[in-house]
Parts: C-alpha cells; sequence; structure tokens
C-alpha cells in the first residue's frame, strides 16, 4: 500500500486538442498532489496524442504517460481497460482522475472493479484528509438534492470529476515535466465490443457547452415551435439552446442539447430557464452558471429558487417582448 | 432470446423537492410521507429496451431486483409491462449496500439463472446517480458491456447498439452474451396495460436469499462495501430572486430586459 504515490489524471484529447475537462482535472489535481507533497502525472492514451504531451506539462502535469497505439485510435472499453491496467501498474497512483464524460462514465466503474477498489463519479469537490491523507470525494447525489462525502480505503482512490467543477491553471508553456512512453499492451483479439462508426449530429450554431449565453425551454414550452423562438433569442445573445429531459422524451428538440444530470453540463454568464420547472436533475447540468433568469407562470416554481431575476409570466405572452426589447438594447 | 432486466426500487424522484429530508444523524434520506418508491426511471426504460428486443426476436424476460422492503405493487411493474419472471432478492442484509456489493449479489443470482444473451440495466438509479452497478455485474461475470444505449438491435447473432455520445452517437457492436446500460433517449416506457396489471397479480415472484446465489457473505450489503459514505447533506440554497413585476406579462418581460442590462448581465 505504502507504494501507491501520486495523483494520476486519465486525459483525453478532442479533436487533436487536450479536452477541457482535462485541463479542469490538471487544476484540481495539482491542489491534491501539493497537500500529499507528491507529484502530478497524467496518461494520455489514444491515436497520434503524444504531440498534446507538452501541452498537459504547461496546464500542471509533472510527467507525462504517453500510450500512442493505433488500436486506441477510438474509444473501446475492452482495450482502453486493458491499456490503463498496464497504465497503473506501472505508475501506481494514490489518487486516479477520469473525467465524468462518455468515455469516464464507461471506463472508470468497470476498471475500478477490475482493480478491485472503488470509484465515486461525477465528484464536484475533492480534498485531502490532512491525517489520515484519504481522499475526500464529495459529489451530488438524490438528482442533485442531496450531497454525499466518501472516502475509500482501497488504492488507487478513484474519482470522475464533473465538467467545470474544477479550474484549470493558467497555461505556462515553460514549465518543464517528463514525457514517458509506456507500450499499450493491447490484445487486440481480447476487444469484445467493437467499435463501428461514429454518426454526429451536428447542431447549428454556437456549441452549448461553450456559449457564453444559453436559452432552455421546458416541459412548459408545449411543443417544437416554442424552440424556434428560443432560437430567435440565443441568436441575439450569440448563445445557444438548451432543452430539459421530459422536452427531450417529448422528442420536441434533439436529445445533443440536453442540459442536466443526463444531459449536457452548462456555465455560461447567462442562462434563461423559461417554462421549466427547475428540477433537481436539470439544475445539475447548469447551476454553474454566473447569471440565472426564470420566466415561469408558476410562482411556487423551484426555478425562482435558484434564479437571480425573473418573471412570472406565460412564456408565449412575455417572450415576444423581451427578446424584441433585447435585441434593441443589444443593438 | 433469454433476457434479464435488473430494476431498482428507489423514492421517487418527482416527489416534490420540498420534501426531500435527510436524517443527518444516520447519513440517510427519510422517505417523503405518503409518496410510494418507484421502479429507477432509467431502469424502466432498460425494460422497454428489454420488450423491444423481445417484440423483435421472441424469448423471455426474467427481471431482478435487489433490496429490503421491496413493495410489490412496484417491482412488479415490469412484469405488468410484459416481462415473464420476477426474481427477488429480498434482505436486511441488502440495507447499505454500496454499488460493489450491489453488483455483486447480483452477478452471483445471474450466475445462478445461468443461460442468457442479454442484460439490461439503467444508465444510473435516480438515487445514488453512480452509474455502476451494470459495469459492475459485466466485470463480475466478465462478459462485455456497452453503456448509454439509445437503440440496441439483435443483427446476425450480434448485438448492435447506437451509445450516445455528446455531439451524436456511436455504433458499436457485441457478441453475446453482454451487459447494456440504456439511457432515456431510447424513448418513453410503455404503459402496463389492464390486462398486463391483471396477469402480473397472479405471478408470484421468485424470493431468492443469500445462501440461495452462494454469496460470501462479507462481499454483500453494508459488509462488502467498498466505500465509506462520512456525511451525507442538503446544500443550502440561497434563494433570491429579484421578481420583476410589470403590467402584464409583456411589459413584465421589458422590464426585465432593461434590469438585465442595468445590472449589466446583458
Amino acid at each position: 500500500m505504502a507504494d501507491y504515490k501520486g495523483v494520476l489524471v486519465c486525459g483525453e484529447a478532442i479533436e487533436g486538442k487536450l479536452a477541457g475537462i482535462t485541463a479542469e482535472m490538471l487544476g484540481g489535481g495539482r491542489k491534491l498532489a501539493d497537500k500529499l507533497g507528491e507529484g502530478l502525472a497524467v496518461v494520455l492514451l489514444g491515436s497520434g496524442v503524444k504531440a498534446l504531451a507538452q501541452e498537459a506539462i504547461a496546464f500542471g502535469a509533472d510527467k507525462v504517460y504517453v500510450v500512442d497505439d493505433p488500436v486506441l485510435k477510438d474509444y473501446q472499453t475492452d482495450a482502453y481497460i486493458m491499456a490503463m491496467e498496464n497504465v497503473v501498474n506501472q505508475v501506481a497512483p494514490r489518487v486516479l482522475l477520469l473525467g465524468q464524460t462518455s468515455m469516464g462514465r464507461d471506463l472508470a466503474p468497470r476498471f475500478a472493479f477490475r482493480l478491485k477498489t472503488a470509484v465515486s463519479m461525477d465528484c464536484t469537490e475533492l480534498d485531502i484528509d490532512p491525517q489520515s491523507k484519504l481522499l475526500i470525494q464529495t459529489r451530488p447525489v438524490y438528482g442533485g438534492n442531496a450531497r454525499a462525502v466518501f472516502t475509500t480505503e482501497s488504492l488507487p482512490q478513484m474519482a470522475t470529476i464533473r465538467a467545470k467543477a474544477m479550474s484549470p491553471l493558467q497555461r505556462d508553456d515553460s514549465r518543464k515535466g517528463d514525457i514517458v512512453d509506456v507500450p499499450s499492451g493491447v490484445d487486440a483479439s481480447k476487444i469484445k465490443a467493437k467499435f463501428v462508426q461514429k454518426v454526429k449530429e451536428e447542431v447549428a450554431g454556437v456549441k452549448l457547452e461553450e456559449a457564453p449565453a444559453v436559452v432552455s425551454g421546458g416541459r412548459g414550452m408545449g411543443g417544437p415551435d416554442g424552440f424556434k423562438q428560443l432560437e430567435a433569442l440565443a441568436r441575439s445573445l450569440k448563445g445557444a439552446v438548451g432543452a430539459t429531459r421530459p422536452a427531450i422524451d417529448n422528442g420536441w428538440v434533439p436529445s445533443s442539447v440536453q442540459v442536466g444530470l443526463t444531459g449536457k453540463i452548462v456555465a455560461p454568464e447567462v442562462y434563461i430557464a423559461i417554462a421549466l420547472s427547475g428540477s433537481s436533475q436539470h439544475m445539475a447540468g447548469c447551476s454553474g452558471s454566473k447569471t440565472i433568469i426564470a420566466i415561469n407562470k408558476d410562482p411556487e416554481a423551484n426555478i425562482f429558487r435558484e434564479a437571480r431575476f425573473g418573471i412570472v409570466a406565460d412564456w408565449k405572452q412575455a417572450l415576444p417582448a423581451f427578446t424584441q426589447k433585447v435585441q434593441e438594447l443589444l443593438k | 432470446m433469454e433476457l434479464i432486466v435488473c430494476v431498482k426500487q428507489v423514492p421517487d424522484p418527482e416527489a416534490p423537492p420540498a420534501s426531500f429530508k435527510v436524517d443527518t444523524a444516520t447519513n440517510k434520506v427519510v422517505p417523503p410521507p405518503g409518496v410510494p418508491p418507484v421502479i429507477s426511471t432509467f431502469d424502466e426504460t432498460a425494460v422497454e429496451a428489454a420488450l423491444r428486443m423481445k417484440d423483435a426476436k421472441g424469448g423471455k424476460i426474467t427481471v431482478i431486483s435487489l433490496g429490503n422492503n421491496l413493495v410489490r405493487d412496484v417491482v412488479k411493474k415490469p412484469l405488468a409491462m410484459g416481462a415473464d419472471q420476477l426474481i427477488l432478492l429480498e434482505d436486511p442484509v441488502y440495507e447499505n449496500s454500496d454499488s460493489w456489493s450491489t453488483a455483486y449479489a447480483l452477478s452471483m443470482a445471474i450466475k445462478k439463472i445461468g443461460n442468457f444473451d442479454i442484460i439490461f440495466c439503467g444508465r444510473q438509479a435516480a438515487d445514488w446517480d453512480a452509474g455502476q452497478v451494470g459495469l459492475g455485474i459485466a466485470e463480475f461475470l466478465g462478459i462485455p458491456s456497452v453503456t448509454l444505449a439509445k437503440k440496441v438491435e439483435s443483427i446476425d447473432g450480434k448485438v448492435r447498439v447506437e451509445r450516445v455520445v455528446p455531439d451524436g452517437f456511436e455504433v458499436i457492436e457485441s457478441p453475446t452474451p453482454c451487459l447494456i446500460t440504456v439511457t432515456n433517449e431510447l424513448g418513453e416506457p410503455r404503459y402496463a396495460p389492464l390486462k398486463g396489471i391483471m396477469k402480473a397479480a397472479k405471478i408470484q415472484p421468485i424470493i431468492w436469499k443469500p445462501q440461495d446465489i452462494g454469496v460470501d457473505p462479507s462481499q454483500i450489503g453494508a459488509s462488502g462495501r467498498r466505500t465509506k459514505l462520512v456525511k451525507l447533506f442538503q446544500p443550502v440554497k440561497e434563494g433570491k430572486c429579484e421578481i420583476i413585476e410589470g403590467e402584464n406579462a409583456a411589459d413584465a418581460a421589458v422590464k426585465l430586459a432593461v434590469r438585465l442590462r442595468e445590472a449589466k448581465v446583458l
């Protein structure tokens, strides 16, 4: 047990760049490593990922393990578990962090079971207990209604991290670190569930996670037509349209715009919540927004407990006037 | 096809947020009075996925649920929707299980069932939102897993899954037997027809006690936990919304826009 040391971040690349969540985990991981007085390493798995090693160092890593292998080009559970097992056996980290991403959600639990340890999923806060040196893992549970704090005795202590929960360090290209190549050790014959292809569902306009303003509609929109009006408002704010799960489940908008615990996590400057009640599961995806604004006809709706500004009104009467005034003010 | 679905009974997540209470002395959620528990939403979607597979290929659906004080009308819902058989792993020892001890006990029950093609689970349960048990079962059984499925088909003896990712979906193919976790994008679970409810009322659930499935007592319930719950609490909400009034909805909307500009929000 004493041999396990340091913090290891499982990095991800998106379209040839270091993913935002990876930089965030390096920021959060740096603090944990400093509290432990141990090192911060990152592992980059994929095909052609070596080029990102320097960037990971600039964001805080002391050491970068690069597992560059064509077999890791697309994420496949069995292949990534084999490669990660290889890395973790070599590195023996005290703490292992993964992103709460489509990869992390799939990889972390199965890998934790493989290692006979435990993982806390979707953590929003991590700390080190000064006495025991244990990782203190805080995560929202019960659809965001409660927070739970966990510790684990088995090693490595694993957690996945929610997007936007941690802040990246300022990029510093003068930082120095080591880059170590690690063979993937993947036996391709053991890959059972195979990646066949990816189908992109393009959403026109600004990307939801990057938009400075998000205009979201809920069950109260009543159908797909209302969302066209939300688009007009979003365009005026150079923002994007989001939606709650009921709006998705009713088929009014594609699932790619779902904001919430089971959809996307956004943290824009302005979040305008229209005809949505503000369920915990939805708020889990937008509570990091700087200013939340609510338009809802029910004064008792939970969204008014979350919002900074609001009006109690039927969106059908309020929205056209609101959009027009916003456009006028922003001219 | 032999299909298995794992479902969990949880406090109703649609209960009003104000009724949600935590007993901080015991670190437990106090069930809201008068609100019956439900089958976790994604697990109902997993039942729907299994029913669609049975509609297409025929076969039998066995539902398994683990817990204590399982309400019969609640856990029988998958039967009313069209599943064939219900196995309950019901025992006080399962109180305070975590993902590890739950997945272990379920995998032992599935080993006892023996023959199956696909296990369906929800992507995560509405109480602890962890999303681990399905993958844990697959790891204990040593079978391939695919998560976040919005479509599951059986083609030429293989299972073809559309897996939801942020900008679209991936197509994954797996041999059987395999485990699939299902997400809400699969679509609404079907209603239980009256005929189904009547049929379900007549089906007696099969009850397997821990000794029936050969579990190691040190690995189940609280003793099998790999995580320690240090604290459970409700976050404090500030709740200081400035409500903008107006003569009518349109007027309030205009005043809201002006106020936002003033406050430099826009």
